[in-house]
C-alpha cells in the first residue's frame, strides 16, 4: 500500500521497482516512463535525420558532385524521409507528451491499457528496425524516397515487403497508442471533468487517437495487395503484370495525408496549452478550438488526392480535392485567430515556451498559407514536385509539428525532469534556430517558383543562388539546434530544481510535484471548473 | 522574382499569374496583419505593462465572422485555380500532335511524319498536343515557363497541351523522381517561328539531320537522340551502364537465364541488346532498367551505332 502522504512516495524517476536498471525502464508500464523511451528514441532518430539532412544541403551549395555521389545522395533523401516521417513525426508529440500528460491533465492514475502501451513502445521499435534493415538488405542501398513510389520502387529493389511491413508494425504501434488514448479519454477522466471541461491538449489527442485508428489500417490492406502482387503475380501496381501505378499512389496518400494530421494535429494542443499558460488568461473560444480539432480530423480524411492533381486524375476527382483543400484549411485559420485573440488584454510572462509558440504561430501561417497556393489547381500544376512543396510541407511538419514539440519539450520539461533549464541559453538557442529555418526554407519557396524540382542532385545553374542561401541556413539552423538539445541535457545535471507549478500553469499537472510520483495523484482531484480558469 | 524572365511563354502564363498574385496577395497580407496584431499584443500586454489580464471567453460573432470570410476567399480562391486548369483538359481540335517517349533517362519527341527529337520544337502560336509515353517508370514532363507539368505513367493515355506565344529556348525538367540520373533527365523545348518550323519539319525524313561527314557520326546523332549516353559513356567512365570504350569486338561475361556466358560483341550481339536488353545482362550491372528501342530505332539505325561504336576502339 504506497503512503498517503504525497511527500513521502517517490517520484517516477527515483521509484524502485521489480526491475533494476536499464529493465526498469524497458519493462516499465508507467506511462511517464514510456514517454520517456519514446522521448529519447525520438530524440535520437531525430538527430540522425537532420544530419542526413544538413548533408543533403552541403550537396546542393554547388551544381555538380560536391561532397557526395547521385546514388548516395538518393540514399540520404530517401533515408530522411523515412526516418523523420515513420520514426520521428508521426509518433512525436502524442507518444512523447501524449504519453506522459495525458492521464495526468485528465486527472488518471495512467492509460486505459498500460501493459498495451509498452508493447506499443516495442511495436515502433521493431517497426523503425524493420524499416531500416530493409533498406541496407536489398540488392543496393535505398533511392525510392519515403513515398516508394510504384513502378519504381518494384525496380529497383527487392525491398519493398519488408520495408511497407516496417510501415505495418509502425502501423500498429500507432493504432494501439491511438486505441489507448481513446478509452482513457473515455473512462478515466476525473469525477466532474465534462467533456467541454477538459483541457485541448487531451482534446487534440482524442481527435488524433480517431484518425490513428481509422486511417492505419489501410497500410494493411497495402500490404497485402503488394505482397499478392509480388509473390501470386497479381497486377495491382505494376504495369507490367496489368496494374496500374495509380491505385498504389491512392492508397497511400490514403494513410499518408491523414497522417499529415496525426502530426499536426497533437502539436495545435501543446501550443493551446501554452498560450493560456503565458497570458495567464483562459483561451479565447475554447468550444470553436475544441469544434475545429474534430473538423480538421473529419475533413482530413478526403482530401489526399491534392498530392496527385498531376498524376492524370479525373476531372471531377481533381477539383473536388481542390475545394475540399480549400475548406480544411478553414478550421486551422480559426485555430490562429483564437490564439491571437487569447493574447489581446492579456498579461503576458515571456519565457522560452511562448517564445516558441509565437514562432510556431509565424511559421504555421506561412505553411498554412502556401499550402493554399499548392491547393488550387491552376498553381499547383506549375508548383507540385518543385522545392515550393519541399519548403511547404517542412514549413508544416517541421515549422508545425517541430516547434510545437521544442515548445512542449520547454513546456513540460520542469514537470518531467524536476529540473529548471538555463532560459538564456534556450532563447539564444531558438533565435539562432529560427534565423537559419526561414532562410533554409524561405529560399526554396523561390528556387520551387522558379522551377527547381525536387530530389535534384544536381541541378542548372540558374538555381545556384537561392541554393547557396537555403544551405547556409541549414548550417545556422543545425548550429541552433545544437544550442538547444545541449542546453536541455546540459540543465538535468546543472538546473535548479523545479517547483511544482513553474509557470502558474492552472491544468492539472501543474496541482502535483515535480517530478510526479509514481501514481501521480494520492487522492483523484474532483473538478468544477473549466480547464484555464484564472479568475 | 518568380519567374526566370518574367515573359508570358504559353498560353497559361496569365491564368496562373492571376491566381497566384491574388492567392498569395492575399496571404501576405494576412500574414503581415496577423503578425503585427500578435506581435503588438506580445508588447502592450506585456505582464510588465498590463500586470492583470482581463479574462475574456470568446466572441461568438466574432467566430461567425472569421470563419466566413475565410470561406468565401478560400472559393474564390479555389474559382481562380479551377478556371486556370479548366483550359488544360481541353485540347483545340487542330493541335499539332507530337508524341513523347520517356525512359529512364532522356526524353524523346516523335512527329508525325516520323521525325524524332531530343529537343521540342514547336512552332509559334499553334496549339501542340503531347502524348505522353513512359517506357518504364513514372516521369514528369516539366516546362517552367509555360505553367505546365503532367506526370508519364507507363500503362496510361495521357497528353498535355499548350500554345507557345513567345519565341525563344526554355528548359525541361523531369519533376517525377525516377532513380539515379533523374536530375540529369532534361531537354529544351525550341519555339520557333511558324516559318522556320516549316523548314525544319521538311528539311529531313531521317530521324536525325546531323552535321558533318566524319565515321560514325551519324550513329552519335542518333544514340544523342535516344539519350544512351545518360547511361553509358563513350570514354569508359562507369555509369548504370557499360561503356562503349572499347567494347566493338571485345568479351565480355553476360548473364544469361541465371548462367555466366561469355559473349564476342558482334552486330548480332549489339542489336540483340538494343532491341532485347534484358536478355544478356554484362556480369556487375543491374537488369531490368533499359527498355526496348524496338519501337524508335530501325535496323539501318542500329548499323549506323556500330559504325560508331567502332570509332571507339583503341587504333
Amino acid at each position: 500500500m504506497i503512503t498517503q502522504n504525497s511527500n513521502e512516495e517517490p517520484s517516477y524517476l527515483d521509484y524502485k521497482g521489480k526491475y533494476k536498471g536499464i529493465f526498469g525502464w524497458i519493462l516499465s508500464t508507467d506511462h511517464k516512463r514510456i514517454g520517456l523511451l519514446y522521448l529519447f528514441s525520438i530524440m535520437s532518430f531525430f538527430v540522425i535525420g537532420a544530419t542526413i539532412g544538413l548533408l543533403m544541403k552541403f550537396e546542393l551549395i554547388a551544381p555538380g558532385k560536391t561532397i557526395i555521389t547521385a546514388q548516395t545522395y538518393n540514399a540520404f533523401f530517401t533515408l530522411h524521409g523515412i526516418i523523420m516521417i515513420f520514426a520521428v513525426v508521426i509518433p512525436g508529440l502524442p507518444a512523447v507528451f501524449g504519453n506522459f500528460l495525458l492521464p495526468i491533465m485528465i486527472g488518471a492514475k495512467d492509460v486505459a491499457f498500460p501493459r498495451l502501451n509498452l508493447l506499443s513502445w516495442y511495436f515502433y521499435v521493431t517497426g523503425v528496425t524493420l524499416v531500416l534493415i530493409s533498406q541496407f538488405t536489398g540488392q543496393g542501398p535505398p533511392d525510392t524516397g519515403w513515398t516508394f513510389y510504384a513502378p519504381y520502387s518494384f525496380r529497383t529493389t527487392g525491398n519493398m515487403l519488408p520495408a511497407v511491413f516496417g510501415a505495418f508494425v509502425l502501423g500498429f504501434s500507432s493504432i494501439l497508442t491511438g486505441l489507448n488514448f481513446l478509452v482513457t479519454i473515455h473512462r478515466l477522466r476525473a469525477p466532474g471533468m465534462t467533456w467541454l471541461k477538459m483541457p485541448l491538449f487531451p482534446w487534440t489527442l482524442y481527435a488524433t487517437g480517431w484518425v490513428q485508428l481509422l486511417a492505419t489500417p489501410i497500410i494493411g490492406i497495402t500490404l497485402l495487395m503488394i505482397a499478392a502482387e509480388r509473390v501470386l503475380h497479381i497486377g495491382f501496381f505494376d504495369p507490367t503484370l496489368g496494374g496500374d501505378p495509380l491505385l498504389y499512389q491512392h492508397l497511400f496518400w490514403t494513410y499518408s495525408h491523414p497522417a499529415v494530421y496525426i502530426m499536426i494535429l497533437p502539436a495545435m494542443g501543446a501550443i493551446s496549452e501554452i498560450i493560456p499558460t503565458f497570458c495567464h488568461k483562459t483561451i479565447f473560444g475554447y468550444n470553436f478550438i475544441v469544434a475545429s480539432s474534430i473538423a480538421i480530423a473529419f475533413v482530413g480524411y478526403f482530401i489526399w488526392g491534392h498530392h496527385m492533381f498531376t498524376s492524370g486524375m479525373s476531372g471531377t476527382a481533381l477539383y473536388t480535392f481542390s475545394l475540399l483543400t480549400f475548406i480544411v484549411a478553414i478550421p486551422s485559420a480559426i485555430k490562429v485567430f483564437n490564439w491571437i485573440s487569447t493574447m489581446h488584454k492579456a498579461s503576458i510572462d515571456l519565457q522560452t515556451p511562448f517564445y516558441w509558440a509565437v514562432g510556431f504561430l509565424f511559421v504555421f501561417m506561412i505553411g498554412g498559407f502556401s499550402g493554399l497556393v499548392l491547393g488550387s489547381l491552376a498553381t499547383d500544376i506549375h508548383l507540385h514536385n518543385t522545392h515550393f512543396v519541399v519548403a511547404h510541407f517542412h514549413f508544416i511538419v517541421f515549422g508545425g509539428t517541430g516547434y510545437a514539440f521544442f515548445g512542449a519539450m520547454h513546456y513540460w520539461y520542469p514537470k518531467i525532469t524536476g529540473k529548471m533549464y538555463d532560459s538564456r541559453w534556450a532563447n539564444i538557442g531558438l533565435i539562432i534556430f529560427f534565423t537559419g529555418f526561414i532562410t533554409l526554407y524561405g529560399a526554396m519557396f523561390f528556387l520551387g517558383m522558379k522551377g527547381m524540382p525536387r530530389r535534384y542532385y544536381d541541378y542548372d545553374e540558374i538555381f545556384h543562388t537561392g541554393n547557396i542561401i537555403s544551405s547556409l541556413g541549414a548550417m545556422v539552423m543545425y548550429f541552433g539546434l545544437a544550442v538547444i538539445i545541449i542546453n536541455l541535457v546540459a540543465s538535468l545535471k546543472n538546473g535548479r530544481k523545479a517547483p511544482s507549478d513553474p509557470w502558474g500553469g492552472k491544468t492539472l499537472e501543474w496541482t502535483i510535484p515535480s517530478p510526479p510520483p509514481v501514481e501521480n495523484f494520492n487522492e483523484i482531484p474532483v473538478i468544477t471548473k473549466g480547464p484555464y480558469n484564472y479568475k | 522574382m518568380y519567374s526566370t524572365t518574367g515573359i508570358e511563354a504559353s498560353n497559361y502564363v496569365s491564368t496562373y499569374n492571376t491566381a497566384f498574385y491574388f492567392i498569395a496577395g492575399v496571404s501576405l497580407l494576412l500574414l503581415f496583419g496577423l503578425t503585427i496584431a500578435m506581435l503588438y499584443f506580445v508588447f502592450r500586454y506585456n505582464k510588465k505593462r498590463n500586470p492583470v489580464a482581463t479574462q475574456i471567453e470568446g466572441n461568438t460573432i466574432l467566430e461567425i465572422t472569421w470563419t466566413i470570410i475565410p470561406v468565401l476567399l478560400a472559393l474564390f480562391m479555389f474559382h481562380l485555380g479551377w478556371a486556370g486548369w479548366k483550359p488544360t483538359t481541353k485540347p483545340p481540335k487542330d493541335a499539332m500532335n507530337i508524341t513523347v517517349i520517356a525512359r529512364m533517362w532522356s526524353f524523346l519527341f516523335v512527329y508525325e511524319n516520323g521525325k524524332q527529337s531530343p529537343d521540342l520544337i514547336v512552332p509559334l502560336n499553334t496549339p501542340v498536343k503531347v502524348n505522353l509515353v513512359s517506357l518504364d517508370v513514372i516521369h514528369s514532363l516539366f516546362i517552367p515557363e509555360f505553367r505546365i507539368k503532367s506526370d508519364i505513367v507507363p500503362g496510361r493515355q495521357k497528353f498535355m497541351w499548350f500554345m507557345p506565344e513567345m519565341e525563344g529556348k526554355y528548359k525541361i525538367f523531369c519533376a517525377e523522381y525516377c532513380g539515379l540520373q533523374h536530375s540529369y533527365m532534361h531537354s529544351t523545348v525550341n519555339v520557333m517561328s511558324q516559318e522556320k518550323f516549316k523548314v525544319w519539319f521538311a528539311e529531313s525524313a531521317k530521324p536525325i539531320a546531323v552535321a558533318g561527314n566524319a565515321p560514325g557520326a551519324v550513329g552519335e546523332a542518333i544514340m544523342r537522340a535516344q539519350g544512351c549516353f545518360a547511361c553509358h559513356t563513350p570514354d569508359g567512365t562507369k555509369l548504370i551502364g557499360p561503356s562503349y570504350l572499347n567494347l566493338f569486338g571485345s568479351q565480355q561475361v553476360v548473364i544469361r537465364d541465371s548462367k555466366e556466358v561469355t559473349v564476342t560483341v558482334d552486330p548480332e550481339y549489339v542489336k540483340r541488346s538494343i532491341l532485347d536488353p534484358n536478355a544478356d545482362i554484362t556480369k556487375g550491372f543491374p537488369s531490368n532498367l533499359m527498355q526496348s528501342y524496338r519501337s524508335t530505332l530501325s535496323d539501318d539505325d542500329i548499323l549506323k551505332i556500330i559504325e560508331y561504336l567502332k570509332t571507339l576502339n583503341d587504333k
